[in-house]
């Protein structure tokens, strides 16, 4: 069966600055894809031309199976999208904001104010329904975006960074929340700076980098890349000196030994654990990466 | 098809892949009346520019008849029985009705700045609506400015001596000029860069009365400006207003400040509506 999402050799330059370079990108019915990158990898971008937003200069893109360059109305029957930037209006209430939406998603007044209750109320937003958005704090205007994002019920979901600036809870929450939509039927292609996230989330795993894809595959396929093992150099007070991906065989661990004895400090620790999507990550957007910088930048 | 029992976040009914029903299509008209509802809040909820929109027409009411209009009558070329007041009031509602419409510059810039456009542009709904919500809602606000004008115009002794057929002619003037420059406005509020520039742009054109018969007759300006000011939109407006409220024959300013009006209108929403589709989504 021909995948929801298809985009292929996706191009997109903003001046002389080529942002997407080729990109291709399947995500079969009912699966939940995400994408990850460094800032500035072009993620936005591409979501912003699978939604219709941008245009761009080269390649095919089918949204449930609609050509994008032929018919974007019918893309835009389809899907649903939460963008980077809190898209809610801040002079309205909570509740204004989401009965509105479903009011211009084709639902009648008593439709769109019971689907607003519902709403709020699983986005734990129903004390606060009444107050205008100006007053919300960050996650609560994030939790309403998604909300907003969810009055309709399109067959693909588009998220982008979808739990950046959510607390814990909130994130859990949404997290059970993408798991139910996918439940229900739903395509959902997501972005996000969370490896932990796409490794809870998702079906398949794209990396894009430099505009290119660098990998994909489901995250157990893409953590098997860069080994089964990662060998870590620890000070005796815990902190990572090292980090170094091997294929598990006794050459492979012999050989990263050797390559930590340099870095050792006094006291310091030699353990093993499986490789996470920071491997991935790390090992293939930083040219420095089978080296020792699996710090925390991602977490 | 109901769009209402399918997903709520923690998903009571499973419909199996593909089954999802997609967006339904607001009925026809349906868009513009939301989004006009929701200007209409913005714009109440806006105590400030409410503030501004009935003060400076009483301010500037009260300066020129009582600061500036005993100089300019002395000067003895207005021609007008009940003296500067009557001859100033259709200019006066005219710069407060520009001052008040620059605001749909402002309004819409702040949403063009805001996510809140791209969302819409995903939706299988006619965006620019959200243009016309703003237009609509800045035609209500400034009719409703315009009638302040005229009370406190009678207060201070403006005395009108239009019929009921003019005065509603004067009204259908008004809110033609309204509607005009509004969605010049509109289209200025789309293409700005930020609200604050949009803020700035309005402000030029709010010199515009200053420079027709609004507050001096155009004899009395230096040569090289008369036929500036005798020919721009403005002037023929205003005149023709003048000359409704105060009973007389507008002559060919009448024909002139419609076809002005239609104009400007026509540039504002084809403008606007290309700069619309112009501006891609960026975020
Ligand atoms: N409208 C635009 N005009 C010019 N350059 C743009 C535009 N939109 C994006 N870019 C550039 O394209 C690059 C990719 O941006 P994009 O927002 O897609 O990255 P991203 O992967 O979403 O990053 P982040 O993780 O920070 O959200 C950036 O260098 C950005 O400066
Ligand atoms: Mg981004």
């Amino acid at each position: 069966m021909e995948a929801t999402i298809q985009a292929l050799g996706v191009r997109k330059a903003f001046g002389t600055r080529t942002v997407l370079d080729g990109i291709d990108l399947e995500v079969p019915a009912g699966s939940i894809a995400a994408v990850l990158g460094p800032n500035g990898a072009g993620k936005t971008t591409l979501l912003n031309i699978l939604s219709t937003l941008v245009a761009p200069d080269a390649g095919t893109v089918t949204v449930n199976g609609h050509d994008l360059a032929r018919d974007p109305s019918a893309i835009r029957e389809s899907i649903s999208v939460t963008g980077q930037a809190a898209a809610v209006d801040e002079v309205l209430t909570g509740e204004e904001n989401v009965t509105m939406m479903g009011r211009l998603n084709g639902l009648n007044r008593a439709e769109a104010r019971r689907r607003s209750r519902e709403l709020l109320e699983s986005f734990d937003l129903a004390d606060a329904a009444r107050q205008r958005v100006v007053t919300f704090s960050g996650g609560m205007r994030r939790r309403l975006d998604l909300a907003l994002s969810l009055v309709a019920t399109p067959p693909v979901i588009f998220l982008d960074e979808p739990t950046t600036g959510l607390d814990t809870r909130s994130r859990r929450a949404l997290w059970q929340t993408i798991h139910g939509l996918r439940t229900d039927g739903a395509t959902i292609l997501l972005t996000t700076q969370y490896l932990e996230e796409a490794d809870e989330l998702a079906d398949d795993v794209t990396l894009i980098d430099g505009g290119r894809v660098v990998a994909s595959g489901s995250p157990g396929e893409l953590k098997a890349q860069v080994g089964e093992t990662v060998v870590e150099l620890k000070t005796h007070d815990g902190e990572l000196l090292a980090a170094v991906p091997t294929d598990g065989t006794l050459p492979g661990l012999r050989a990263a030994i050797n390559q930590l004895e340099e870095r050792a400090a006094p006291g310091a620790a030699v353990s093993l654990r499986s490789p996470t999507l920071d491997d991935v990550f790390l090992h293939l957007t930083d040219p420095a990466a089978g080296q020792a910088t699996t710090q925390k930048a991602f977490s | 098809m109901s769009t209402t029992n399918t997903t709520t976040p923690q998903p009571q009914t499973t419909l199996g892949p593909g089954r999802r029903p997609g967006r339904r299509r607001p009925a026809p008209g349906v868009a513009d009346a939301v989004l006009i509802g929701r200007s209409v809040r913005h714009s109440l909820r806006d105590v400030e520019t409410m503030l501004m929109a009935v003060l400076l027409p009483v301010m500037l009411m009260l300066m020129f008849t009582y600061v500036f209009g005993g100089a300019i009558s002395a000067g003895g070329t207005i021609a007008q029985d009940g003296g500067y007041v009557d001859y100033v009031v259709p200019g006066i509602i005219l710069t407060c009705a520009g001052f008040g419409a620059s605001s749909a510059a402002v309004d819409t810039a702040t949403d063009m700045a805001n996510g809140i456009i791209d969302r819409f542009r995903t939706m299988p709904m006619r965006s620019s609506a959200v243009l016309t919500g703003h237009t609509v809602a800045s035609l209500a606000r400034n009719l409703v400015a315009t009638a302040v004008v005229i009370l406190v115009a009678l207060l201070v002794g403006f005395r009108p001596s239009a019929g009921p057929a003019q005065w509603l002619a004067a009204a259908g003037l008004v809110a033609l000029y309204i509607l005009a420059i509004t969605t010049l406005f509109t289209a200025i509020g789309v293409v700005a860069g930020s609200p604050q520039a949009a803020s700035g742009y309005g402000f030029v054109l709010l010199f515009l009365p200053y420079l027709s018969s609004a507050f001096v007759p155009v004899e009395t300006m230096p040569g090289w400006l008369q036929p500036i000011a005798e020919y721009q939109p403005i002037t023929a407006v205003n005149e023709s207003l003048r000359a409704l409220l105060m009973g007389t024959d507008p002559g060919w300013y009448g024909p002139a400040a419609v076809a002005w009006c239609i104009g400007i209108g026509a540039i504002g929403v084809i403008w606007g509506a290309a700069a619309f589709r112009r501006r891609a989504g960026r975020r």
